[in-house]
């Protein structure tokens, strides 16, 4: 079966400053990244600040312009889409952001929020709308008068559940969620996640799940994809990478985490120095400034590990069989 | 042995709609021995980091401190200090450290001068040796090259670099509790192990107490002595970490247990707590928690108080009266 999605050696570089002379060099947020989402799966795509998992995310939209690489979605070359074109793929393809707020419109009632993309693409006749919205409320678990209520009268957690209704109002077949939960209390993440989950469910949906969480991510994704300095550095099923990891920097990650229960022994491992400026990244092997692989040695600071397959996961490791892994490490 | 910080009877209020006060931390009462990490837990808007801040009189206006609230560090009533004797406390008695390293750094002033202003506000000694003591405390919290980090300004840091200066500067007045309010809640979780090690290791080399101010159960379980849950302006269990996680009583500590993914063991559906939290001006009367509570019952319209689960284990819930049976 061929992917919903099929993004092959995407490159995004930042170009900044150059108005007053020197040209700085640019920042290489995305160097090459390739993956597929199937139809109704969740592809994960986890790392830290600067790691550029949120730029993959937004060039798949042509929210930014990509540098290089292609991005398939169901079969059509989304980078080289007209205006016209790139409008009706906006209604298959949507996206949550972190903070709901920054993007909903202070001054328009919520249910007019969610209309708007109803009415854009003249999904439904008028007068329809209105319980065409209500549904959608319904659906996100939120009471449908809320509908005349404007995005300040909400709490986080509502916010993003308006935020997803909105989404879901043009009947999108993929959604590129940008760490939906990271701004949320613990309970109302919980309850997020498991409505994002169900909702996957009952319409089939496809998921790009943007996050720097690994427990929040083992909820939802079936694969992970770890990125490091704008490279996948480990991509595989959850349950594999989270407790069978081969690359050095998914072992660190996952030993990070802190777990919350005392009787659990874990051996941390904790990384020495700063993540390197995507502007002027390492030779190499992205991750070698800062790996405690005992196998480190010249090959790693010269030449790039490409990723290959390495038990059940694809590692960017030249050394990836013999990856240490620490005691009590990974799902059980 | 007597304890290092004593607070009893903690209220905050603010002006709020139509003359009356909200409320926002009610009756929050706790202590801290030396050496002893108490880790203050809650989501947003439970009063934890407003109590963290009551702590020196930091309590942002309009709010204020209301009378019969205590706090105590050793034989100082610090409500009662004002102008120079509070600023002789801050930073001496009790160090701070709070989440966003950036928005309490000045940019303007290297690292070396906010450092060195901790020092000299509290110590009598020459510029040089502030700059040597300066020196040794980013030692200390791990940064590398640390003479030439004396001289760099804060946004020319990494997040985790900048949150051990902010470290730094909480340790230069030498004091006996480090409050850390969400100390790591902005790093990544790299980052954040790093600056969770620090902590580590210097409480255990100058032996001060901390409270630990987060939101992340995570971070209290290899870390804490004893655990306060707040909810609502008000703490609904403490115990030690090690009860606290063998038996969480509270339905609310029980609802936020069964609200975190976890890393290990077997992949459940989360569980969350319905609703969200009210706001202060809308906690309802009796218990708080009523409203989004699974488990509440008639006696539920009535305010608990701390009441024994077990020995050392109070929560705020009438379930405690209950017998075995039916207990929680």
């Amino acid at each position: 079966m061929n992917p919903l999605l099929s993004v092959r050696d995407l490159v995004k570089h930042y170009h900044a400053g150059g108005l007053f002379g020197r040209a700085a060099p640019p920042v290489r947020a995305v160097n090459g990244v390739s993956f597929d989402v199937g139809q109704g799966e969740t592809l994960a795509l986890v790392g830290e600040s600067g790691c550029g998992k949120s730029s993959v995310g937004r060039t798949i939209l042509r929210l930014q312009e990509p540098t290089s690489g292609t991005a398939k979605f169901e079969g059509v070359d989304i980078f080289s889409l007209d205006r016209a074109d790139l409008r009706a793929l906006r209604r298959r393809m949507q996206i949550i952001f972190q903070d709901p707020y920054s993007s909903l419109n202070p001054r328009m009632r919520v249910g007019a929020a969610i209309a708007e993309g109803i009415e854009i693409h003249r999904l439904a006749p008028r007068q329809e709308i209105p319980h065409r919205v209500a549904a959608l409320l319904e659906e996100v678990g939120l009471d449908p008068a809320y509908a005349r209520r404007y995005p300040h009268e909400f709490s986080g957690g509502q916010r993003q559940r308006i935020g997803i209704a909105r989404a879901l109002a043009v009947q999108p077949a993929f959604i590129v969620c940008d760490e939906p939960v990271s701004a949320l209390d613990v309970s109302v993440q919980a309850q997020v996640l498991n409505l994002l989950s169900d909702l996957q469910r009952q319409r089939g949906l496809s998921y790009l799940f943007i996050a720097h969480d690994l427990a929040v991510v083992r909820q939802i994704a079936h694969r992970i994809a770890v990125m490091y300095l704008g490279h996948i550095v480990e991509q595989g099923p959850t349950d594999s990478l989270l407790a069978n990891p081969r690359h050095p920097y998914t072992v660190a990650l996952l030993s990070a985490v802190p777990e919350p229960d005392p009787a659990i022994q874990r051996e941390r491992i904790v990384l020495s120095g700063d993540l390197p400026s995507p502007s002027n990244p390492p030779s190499g092997c992205p991750f070698h400034t800062r790996c405690f692989h005992p196998l480190k040695n010249e090959r790693c600071r010269t030449e790039m590990p490409l990723l290959r397959p390495v038990d059940r996961t694809l590692a960017a490791c030249h050394y990836a069989e013999s990856t240490p892994q620490p005691a009590g490490l990974g799902a059980a | 042995m007597s304890p290092v910080l004593e607070v009893q009877g903690l209220r905050i209020s603010f002006p709020g709609p139509d003359g009356a006060r909200v409320i926002p931390v009610d009756g929050v009462s706790f202590s801290l021995e030396r050496g002893e990490t108490l880790a203050l837990v809650g989501e947003s808007g439970c009063g934890k980091s407003l109590t963290s801040l009551a702590l020196l009189q930091l309590v942002p206006s309009p709010g204020r401190i209301d009378p019969g609230s205590v706090i105590r560090l050793g034989d100082t009533d610090v409500l009662a200090l004002r102008g120079e004797a509070l600023r002789r406390i801050r930073g001496r008695r009790i160090g701070m450290v709070f989440q966003d390293p950036m928005t309490s750094l000045n940019p303007v002033f290297t690292v070396g001068d906010q450092i060195m202003e901790g020092i000299l506000a509290h110590f009598r000694m020459s510029r040089s040796t502030a700059r040597e003591r300066a020196l040794d405390l980013l030692r200390e919290v791990g940064i590398p090259d640390p003479a030439e980090r004396l001289q760099a300004y804060p946004h020319q840091l990494s997040g985790g670099m900048r949150q051990r200066v902010m470290i730094a500067i909480a340790l230069a007045a030498e004091p006996e509790i480090l409050v850390a309010d969400e100390p790591t809640t902005a790093l990544d979780v790299t980052v954040q192990a790093q600056i969770l090690e620090v902590l580590d290791r210097l409480q255990a080399t100058r032996g001060m107490a901390v409270l630990l101010i987060t939101h992340d159960l995570g971070i209290v379980a290899g870390r804490a002595d004893r655990v306060a849950v707040m909810y609502a302006g008000q703490i609904v269990e403490e115990t030690s970490t090690a009860r606290l996680f063998a038996n969480p009583s509270h339905p609310y500590t029980q609802g936020l247990f069964a609200s975190v993914p976890r890393i290990t063991g077997p992949l459940k559906r989360l569980n969350p707590i319905r609703g969200s939290v009210p706001a202060p001006a809308a906690w309802p009367s009796g218990c708080r928690f009523r409203p989004r509570c699974p488990k509440a019952f008639d006696k539920s319209e009535l305010e608990p108080p701390l009441l024994p689960v077990e020995p050392d284990h109070r929560m705020r819930c009438w379930l405690a009266e209950l017998d075995g049976t039916r207990k929680p």
